[in-house]
């Protein structure tokens, strides 16, 4: 099975081909969706298979290379970049291959497993749609998933960056699906719009990227992660600071961390399932990934580490905060993701790989969920996405509504569900490192306990708000859909049993930590020294402490939810009057994306209409003035030509006619000239002869 | 008594200059043919002096001849008179100058 | 005496006003110089000349000086041309008449035995029909091509 790695992406790239070629005329509607599904399915199947064997590694095999120590398996497909060879002789050329390790053992399964269960949901979700839009939407998932997997499989940092920009483009696809459509009617941004915010500002984190990448080639020879990552100890710290910043900031582009988050809220725009894919489970989090991966390297950079932690820190207390007062269903959902990958950013900031990879999980478990659950309600609703509009559907729709519970309560971190362990043992690594970030990281839980509340009470409980029509059709959601949430909502409650921490299981390791253990150094260098030296030493009792008070906390904020929303439903509106100005700030979300507009938009178009200016001017008067060289140089040739030559010309003719004119006197006409002419001759010619004779 | 032959060609040559002085000052094209016809009269002479002179016919014979020729040139001459006086209104040499120029 | 005739009435044929006058001039040229003609012992060239060229060619002179109908020349009589053109005449004629400086007549040989066998008139003949058989032909082609020459030159201009 580990030799059939390279058909992992595949399959999906395939599943985009034919359903992009045949599906909008040729396949019926079944076989779209059965391919779409089908081949991520068969890749989640080769990825459980390959994953497998990873636990018991052959000695050797062909065509792959083996690290048993690292736990590693590399295949190379073919020479993608044959770059000639570096000042040491090595080749720095760049191949196409794939890796295998636990680290992207656990990305494989997330992307396969949570794709496949949305795939199916799609199915259902998208079955009004019009044919031709639901082979393209099905093929646009599947180049997705084949982008995502090749960025997770990648060896190289070329490779990586491929899918890296692939799943830009598929998440510009995706989100203005609807590309006919208005997305805000208060700011007239369209879907498209929304689609092209998302690319540009991943566009600003990929140069980040590239240079990131560059600089390490530049000093290393190579771009092959394994490559870079023996060297990571030879480049000095300096440098690693620098790369680890430069590979950050294409992390926020991605993961939407401040400043370049603008872009998932309105990301929005696109259809639900894309929601949950993208933006929730897979695309948001390679970001994660890719500083997990190098994080070899980011140990010997504490210096890019804290901006990581404190960017981290920041974003996640940021977006939660404004997520308080958003009413679309999706957009709450938009904010609390933003928040929860500052949450991972966090964690890796403060050297906690494996407890962000681990928050990762469980994340894609109950995020994917909440959308898909948002999706059942807005199906039902027949498109309201206005919370204000919507309550009491907990009779109406029991699957969604029971489903949406268990990820709420999972997400504010309520255990035994999965995102109480993730959580927490971000929260304590946090607090080892410094008990600031701990702070900052329990008022985000609070928050995000509090808006979660908010969120489910207003959807599912109370009084139904929602208009004549959309009772029509209120109806659960078919199957395909219902049975992806249940799936769903069952790994959200026991998918943070992997990681449960060693201080609870009594004795046991924390069994995700240690199949992560090969790849990811589970402890910074820092942390063998100082206080946190003291907060290690006094690890158990103070992470119980830590633990209880984190759910104490969870519990406050739902309590408050309730209260606010359930018990006393006219208190919100009075908190909002009596607060005014503070509550407009959150609810306009801190003004960010205005402020962007005037300070980095407006400058830029003013730039931009300063070049066309001077192209149109500079450029285009160059060109004219040539235009009017020629012209004027060609009226001097004119001149000259018809001066000097045709005067040579008129000057042969008159000279001629002059010459004529005088040679006419002699024909007179007159007949008796000619005669006596002809006497004269005769007289010449014989004295001639008479005077040569002599 | 034989006439001395520098006597003839003296007559010959007046005549003959005579008439070449009328085709060249006169402006009548036909007092012009009759200068002409002086011309070959002074011609004729000489041969026929000549002929005496050498004791042989073709002098004779060639006059006889001359004179024939010469009744066919007058007749084209003053045909071509008769053309041009038709379309010219005009015998006098002066007044045709078609081919000035 | 004779001479003197021929010459003089040349002159006249020249400086006559009158065409008409001219034409008679002309024909009393000719006629003195038919005697002529006899006293060089040549009396069947005479005979030819009176009867063709006085008798044919001035009949002809006539009858185009009657048809075409004269008036009186415009202009001057003779003109700058006029005199440039008789200095030119005069020129030749002097030329000429340095040439009888030079050269020498061939002398004479035994006088008019030829001339006279059997009467000019069969010397002549005989010379014509027997040596110059082919010239006398050619010459009554060319009678004949010039009188259809005349013919087609004087013909009326066809109205239509």
């Amino acid at each position: 099975m580990l030799r059939l790695l390279w058909l992992i992406p595949l399959l999906p790239f395939m599943g985009f081909a034919l359903n992009g070629l045949l599906g909008a005329r040729v396949l019926p509607r079944r076989a779209v969706g059965l391919i779409a599904c089908g081949t991520v399915l068969l890749s989640f199947l080769v990825s459980l298979g390959a994953v497998l064997s990873l636990g018991s590694l052959p000695e050797t095999a062909e065509g792959l290379l083996i690290d048993h120590d690292a736990r590693r398996v590399t295949q190379t497909l073919y020479t993608w970049m044959p770059l000639g060879e570096g000042a040491d002789g090595r080749s720095i050329g760049v191949d196409w291959a794939y890796v295998l390790d636990p680290l992207s053992a656990v990305m494989l399964m997330v992307v396969t497993g949570v794709g496949f269960l949305i795939h199916v949901y799609s199915v259902g979700y998208m079955g009004h749609e019009p044919r031709p839009a639901y082979a393209r939407f099905f093929s646009y998932l599947n180049l997705f998933m084949g982008m995502m997997l090749t960025l997770v499989l990648g060896a190289s940092l070329p490779v990586v960056f491929v899918g890296w920009e692939g799943v830009g483009l598929c998440s510009y696809l995706l989100i203005g699906f609807y590309y006919d459509r208005m997305f805000d009617e208060k700011t007239g941004m369209s879907c498209a719009d929304a689609g092209r915010k998302a690319f540009i500002v991943n566009r600003i984190g990929d140069m980040g990227f590239l240079l990131g990448m560059l600089l390490l080639f530049s000093l290393t020879g190579t771009m092959d992660i394994q490559g870079v990552l023996d060297q990571a100890g030879t480049l000095g710290p300096m440098v690693c600071t620098v790369a680890g910043l430069l590979l950050f900031v294409g992390a926020c582009g991605k993961s939407a961390q401040i400043p370049l988050y603008v872009w998932l809220p309105d990301a929005m725009a696109g259809p639900t399932p894309v929601s949950a894919l993208i933006h929730a489970a897979t695309m948001v989090t390679a970001g994660v990934y890719v500083l997990c991966r190098m994080a070899p390297m980011y140990v010997l950079a504490p210096g890019a580490l804290l901006v990581v932690a404190v960017v981290g820190a920041a974003t996640a207390l940021l977006a939660a905060s404004m997520g308080l007062a958003q009413t679309d269903i999706k957009k709450v959902l938009a904010y609390s993701t933003v928040s929860q990958l500052g949450y991972m950013v966090l964690a890796v900031g403060v050297g906690a790989f494996s407890a962000a990879i681990f928050h990762l999980l469980t994340h894609a478990f109950f995020k994917a969920l909440l959308f898909l659950g948002a999706g059942s309600v807005i199906h039902a609703l027949s498109g309201e996405q206005d919370i204000t509009k919507m309550g009491g559907l907990r009779s109406r729709l029991p699957w969604t509504h029971l489903t949406f519970l268990v990820a709420t309560l999972a997400i504010a971190g309520i255990p035994p569900l999965a995102g109480f362990f993730s959580k927490d043992e971000i929260l304590w690594k946090a607090f080892v490192r410094h008990p600031a970030f701990w702070v900052v990281g329990v008022a985000g839980a609070f928050m995000t306990a509090f808006y979660m509340t908010r969120l489910y009470i207003l959807t599912f409980r109370g009084m139904e708000r929602f208009g004549e029509e959309a009772r029509h059709h209120l109806h659960e959601s078919p199957p395909s859909m219902t049975v992806p949430l249940v799936a769903l909502a069952v790994l959200s409650a026991v998918g943070g049993w992997v990681g449960i921490p060693a201080v609870i299981s009594l004795g046991l390791p924390n069994v995700f930590e240690h199949w992560l253990a090969p790849v990811l150094p589970a402890a910074a260098a820092h942390e063998t020294s100082g206080y946190a030296a003291t907060a290690a030493h006094a690890a158990g009792p103070l992470e119980i402490g830590l633990m209880a008070l984190s759910v104490g906390v969870a519990l406050a904020g739902i309590l408050l939810g309730w209260l606010l929303y359930e018990k006393r439903p006219e208190l919100p509106e009075r908190v909002a009057a009596g607060a005014r100005g503070l509550y407009l700030l959150v609810y306009n979300k801190y003004f960010v994306d205005e402020i962007y507009g005037k300070v980095v938009l407006a400058p830029y178009y003013g730039l931009c209409r300063a070049s066309a200016w001077l192209d149109r001017w500079v450029v285009d008067g160059a060109v004219n003035g040539a235009g009017y060289l020629t012209l004027g140089s060609s009226y001097t040739s004119r001149g000259f030509d018809e001066w000097i030559v045709d005067g040579l010309v008129n000057l042969t003719g008159n000279m001629v006619r002059g010459f004529s004119a005088a040679l006419r006197v002699v024909q007179s006409g007159l007949v008796r000239s000619y005669a006596t002419v002809m006497v004269l001759g005769i007289f010449i010619l014989v004295s001639v002869y008479l005077l040569t004779m002599g | 008594m034989p006439v001395p032959p520098t006597h003839v060609l003296i007559i010959s040559l007046l005549l003959f200059s005579v008439g070449m002085i009328g085709v060249l000052i006169r402006r009548n094209v036909i007092i012009i043919l009759m200068s002409i016809e002086l011309i070959m009269n002074a011609a004729n002479l000489n041969l026929i002096a000549f002929s005496r002179q050498l004791n042989n016919l073709v002098g004779q014979v060639f006059g006889v001849f001359t004179i024939a020729v010469a009744a066919g040139e007058v007749a084209v001459g003053l045909a071509v008179v008769l053309a041009l006086y038709r379309n010219r209104a005009t015998v006098y040499v002066d007044e045709v100058q078609i081919m000035k120029g | 005496m004779l001479a003197a005739v021929a010459v003089s009435s040349a002159v006249m044929v020249v400086l006559s006003r009158n065409a008409i006058h001219a034409a008679i001039y002309l024909v009393l040229s000719f006629l003195s110089m038919a005697g002529l003609y006899v006293i060089l012992e040549a009396e069947f060239v005479a005979a030819v000349q009176v009867l063709v060229y006085a008798g044919g060619i001035m009949v002809l002179f006539l009858f185009v000086i009657m048809l075409v109908n004269l008036r009186d020349p415009s202009g001057s009589r003779v003109g700058l041309h006029g005199v440039l053109s008789g200095g030119v005449g005069l020129a030749v004629v002097a030329l000429i008449l340095s040439v009888y400086g030079r050269g020498s007549l061939p002398a004479s040989s035994a006088e008019g035995s030829v001339l006279r066998q059997g009467g000019n008139l069969e010397a002549v003949g005989q010379a014509i029909f027997a040596d110059y058989l082919l010239p006398f032909e050619i010459v009554s082609v060319l009678l004949l091509v010039a009188m259809i020459a005349a013919i087609v030159l004087a013909r009326p201009i066809p109205k239509d």
